[in-house]
């Protein structure tokens, strides 16, 4: 976020404020990104004052980006459009192993064809407060293994949110195997939000 | 992709990894061509405390601009890193190009603290760059130090080849021609040293040999070699608004410390508080012009895009064109949205009026530093200002809004009593009168008043007028703490002040490094060795280790500490010339004891010996020597 705010005033974006005695940029991320996670999907809504090329606005953003951070797409929403971070329903993340894979392409796909056969996955969920019994099982809309990557969409958003990191421990701990959680490289690529009709559509072709 | 030193699974079980990726806003990566010099500057703590520092970025860009010399940074690596590294064997890394600091020309490490000393050797030890100067090759990087503690190098000097004494600006283009052409002639490390000792400013501990009386004082510190000076003068920019100034600072990706764009308005201080070495070594005080200030003011917010912009300086109220100044940046702020922080103002009115506009008076504290309780104790440590300046001062806060107030003060210092301490008290509640005679109904906030009173150890340093007194002891401060609380306690306004303390022992431990001579550094790396690192951050103090390493290394740490020393003795830091000189600072000394306060700068030139700089302050048409 911060890294946004700054970006946006090197660019000179005519950002619209709070109003108050510390205003701030009205931005919002559609999910933010945790830290350690790549992500070739991420979707930031910026309310400006004016705007007249969307393809300028673009550019200009994309100029003062670091390395590996780029703008791919921008476009204009309509007057009153719900916000990215309401309309998050899901997400798509891939799962890697530089090194240090768990078990073998073969046995990773076996696991996962064995793990969504089930009808239920009760996990133990442990908030500060309390622990509750949750059934992650509908939140796992695909999950396939493709070579030594396992691909996964599941549900994200403020309705039911599934953390891909839960999964693989989950996963790999049923079949018997140990879980590292620094051996896994996991990349979000792309975020959805659900149509009237109940279809799942990235957030960049998502019109309401 | 930019290269990276640190594995993805090392860069993913480590807490704010962002600190070690090096590719930030603003950075510079130059390729590196044969012959060039590549310079590692470090700040020897964690990067979000480093990368709030100044200094480093001035020097950051006059290296970089120059053709032949690459300058990239470094950080002590956070103790879950340090952990990992040591582990697996992986050498600390410059930031941009991510290479072993091992292969680099320099390593240049500032001194801002005491407390940073074992993460001074944390840097090398991890570089696998040999600790003792004395048992390195060609092979390994110059390691030269520089910033306020390198006006004391000498609890440091065993580690270090160089110092530089002064402002960095002045004496690094010099030095790296030096070492160029030293090097393309193929002439020898040692070589190199002898040349730069020659250049003013520079001080290379091998060059310098002392004895000792029995008693364990100087006896005599002198070159062993004829080419060398005896005695060190420190360099400063004589021109403070023709000199290199950030104009494209580093953005960090993570919250800094001082996480905003820095304008140094001034350099000293003319105030010349006894205590503080700051406004003696830094003297004498410089001021940058408006026109340069603006400029660089604008460039910058523009170059970064951060949202705020703090003044910097010792004193800022008296800069003189502060009123002008802060309209030009109240006007293009206001445009941009951009926040104005202004410490170390003097409260006043146009102070009270200028902070009204850029903050919160119902949300923020207004904080005043009268460092002492009493007059009496004001005038010992020269701080000039008296009660009635501060309960004026607080009325008109009041009157703007203001209704929590903090309070700075220094328990310990030369002369002090116990009245001087309950008189913190007394202060304290006086200013709550005053907040408690002004009609309920017309009472700003809540209609109470919200007084904190925060204390620290005064710790005398060298160059200053006190750095012959003894450090007050453990057991003393501790009474003193004591008695002040129970007196807050007991108080009238006891319900509206809140009083916060510091550690003894951080303080202890600094007035030892402070004033210490070359005989601390075995100290040092048996701290080091027995897992000391982050000294000064609280939690991570190992008071047990540290005592444990002065009983092995068989120095008597209260030699350092609790001793007055006499005026005649060699003190370690007495090669080093920094413009004040030791027959003024005695005569301060003179005149603290005489509880008598010395006129500050502009009023009247005291002849503390910076007229030779000709420069800033001494040179205003009101001054004349006395």
């Amino acid at each position: 976020m911060r890294y946004f705010q700054k970006a946006i005033r090197r660019a000179g974006i005519p950002v619209s404020f709070s109003q108050g005695y510390h205003p701030h940029q009205l931005l919002t991320f559609a999910s933010p990104l945790g830290v350690g996670m790549e992500s070739s999907g991420e979707y930031l809504d910026i309310e400006v004052e004016e705007c007249s090329s969307i393809e300028e606005l673009q550019e200009a953003l994309e100029a003062q980006m670091a390395e590996g951070i780029d703008v791919l797409s921008a476009r204009i929403l309509p007057e009153h459009a719900a916000n990215a971070m309401s309309i998050v329903a899901a997400a798509d993340y891939r799962l890697g192993w530089p090194q240090n894979m768990p078990c073998t392409a073969d046995e990773l796909a076996q696991l996962a064809a064995q793990f969504t056969a089930q009808d239920s996955i009760p996990i133990l969920k442990k908030t500060k407060k309390h622990e509750r019994v949750v059934d992650i099982r509908p939140m796992i809309y695909d999950l396939r293994a493709e070579g030594s990557s396992l691909y996964l969409r599941c549900a994200s958003g403020s309705e039911a949110n599934l953390k891909p990191q839960q999964l693989l421990e989950t996963m790999l701990r049923s079949g018997g195997l140990e879980y590292n959680p620094y051996a896994c490289l996991i990349t979000r690529l792309d975020l959805f939000a659900r149509t009237k009709d109940g279809q799942l559509v990235s957030l960049e072709k998502y019109n309401g | 992709m930019q290269k990276l030193a640190l594995s993805d699974d090392i860069l993913l079980q480590v807490e704010k990894p962002a600190r070690y990726l090096g590719n930030e806003i603003n950075a510079v990566h130059k390729e590196i061509h044969p012959g060039m010099i590549r310079f590692a500057m470090a700040f020897p703590d964690v990067y979000e405390i480093g990368m709030s520092y100044l200094g480093i970025q001035i020097l950051y860009d006059l290296l970089n601009a120059r053709e032949d010399t690459a300058c990239e940074r470094v950080y002590s690596p956070w103790i879950d890193l340090d952990q990992i590294m040591k582990e697996r064997h992986i050498p600390l890394f410059a930031l941009e190009s991510q290479d072993p600091v091992k292969n680099f020309d320099f390593l240049g490490i500032t001194l801002q603290y005491e407390m940073c000393y074992t993460n001074v050797l944390q840097l090398l030890d991890l570089s696998g760059i040999p600790l003792m100067a004395a048992d390195r090759t060609e092979e390994d990087p110059l390691v030269i130090g520089g910033g306020p503690c390198a006006y004391n190098p000498e609890p440091l000097a065993d580690f270090f080849d160089l110092f530089y004494i002064g402002e960095g600006e002045t004496v690094y283009n010099r030095l790296l021609d030096v070492y160029q052409e030293n090097r393309r002639s193929g002439r020898s490390r040692e070589d190199f040293l002898l040349q730069a000792a020659q250049i003013p400013g520079i001080y290379v501990p091998r060059f310098y040999d002392v004895t000792y009386h029995e008693d364990g004082t100087i006896a005599s510190f002198r070159p062993n070699r004829e080419e060398v000076p005896a005695v060190i003068r420190k360099q400063v920019v004589t021109d403070l608004s023709d000199v290199i100034y950030p104009e494209k600072p580093i953005v960090p990706f993570i919250k800094v410390t001082q996480d905003r764009v820095v304008l140094e308005i001034q350099r000293g201080c003319i105030r010349g508080c006894r205590f503080c070495q700051a406004g003696m070594v830094y003297r004498p005080n410089r001021e940058r012009s408006l026109e340069f200030l603006k400029e660089h003011a604008v460039k910058m917010l523009e170059s970064t895009g951060q949202d705020e912009i703090s003044l910097s300086s010792l004193s800022s109220s008296d800069y003189s064109q502060l009123p002008e100044l802060v309209n030009f940046l109240l006007d293009y702020c206001e445009k941009k949205k951009i926040n104005i922080s202004l410490p170390s103002l003097r409260i006043d009115a146009f102070s009270l009026d200028v902070m009204s506009k850029v903050q919160d008076v119902r949300k923020v504290s207004l904080t005043f530093a009268p460092e002492a309780g009493t007059q009496r104790m004001r005038d010992v440590i020269n701080k000039g200002l008296t009660q009635e300046d501060i309960l004026g001062g607080a009325r008109q806060a009041f009157d703007g809004g203001w209704s929590r107030v903090k309070l700075y003060f220094m328990i310990g210092l030369p002369t002090e009593t116990d009245e001087d301490v309950t008189g913190i008290s007394d202060l304290a509640n006086k200013i709550a009168e005053e907040f408690y005679e002004i009609p309920k109904g017309s009472r700003p906030g809540n209609g109470r008043i919200d007084i904190v009173v925060s204390t620290s150890f005064f710790i005398p340093k060298p160059f200053t007028p006190f750095q012959w007194v003894p450090q007050a002891d453990l057991a003393q401060l501790h009474h003193r703490q004591e008695l002040l609380n129970r007196t807050i306690k007991e108080s009238v306004n006891h319900k509206s002040i809140r009083y916060n303390w510091h550690d003894f022992e951080l303080s202890h431990l600094e007035g030892i490094f402070a004033r210490g001579d070359r005989r601390l550094s075995g100290v040092l790396v048996k701290a080091y060795e027995g897992g000391c690192l982050y000294d000064s951050w609280g939690d991570f103090l190992k008071v047990d280790v540290w005592k444990k390493a002065f009983e092995e290394a068989g120095i008597d740490p209260d030699f350092y500490t609790y001793r007055e020393r006499p005026a005649d003795e060699i003190l370690p830091w007495d090669f080093i010339d920094a413009g004040v000189s030791k027959q003024f600072l005695r005569r301060e000394y003179e005149t603290a004891k005489a509880e008598k306060v010395t006129p500050n700068c502009r009023m009247r030139c005291s002849g503390c010996g910076c007229r030779i700089y000709e420069s800033g302050v001494c040179y205003e048409d009101q001054n004349t020597v006395q």
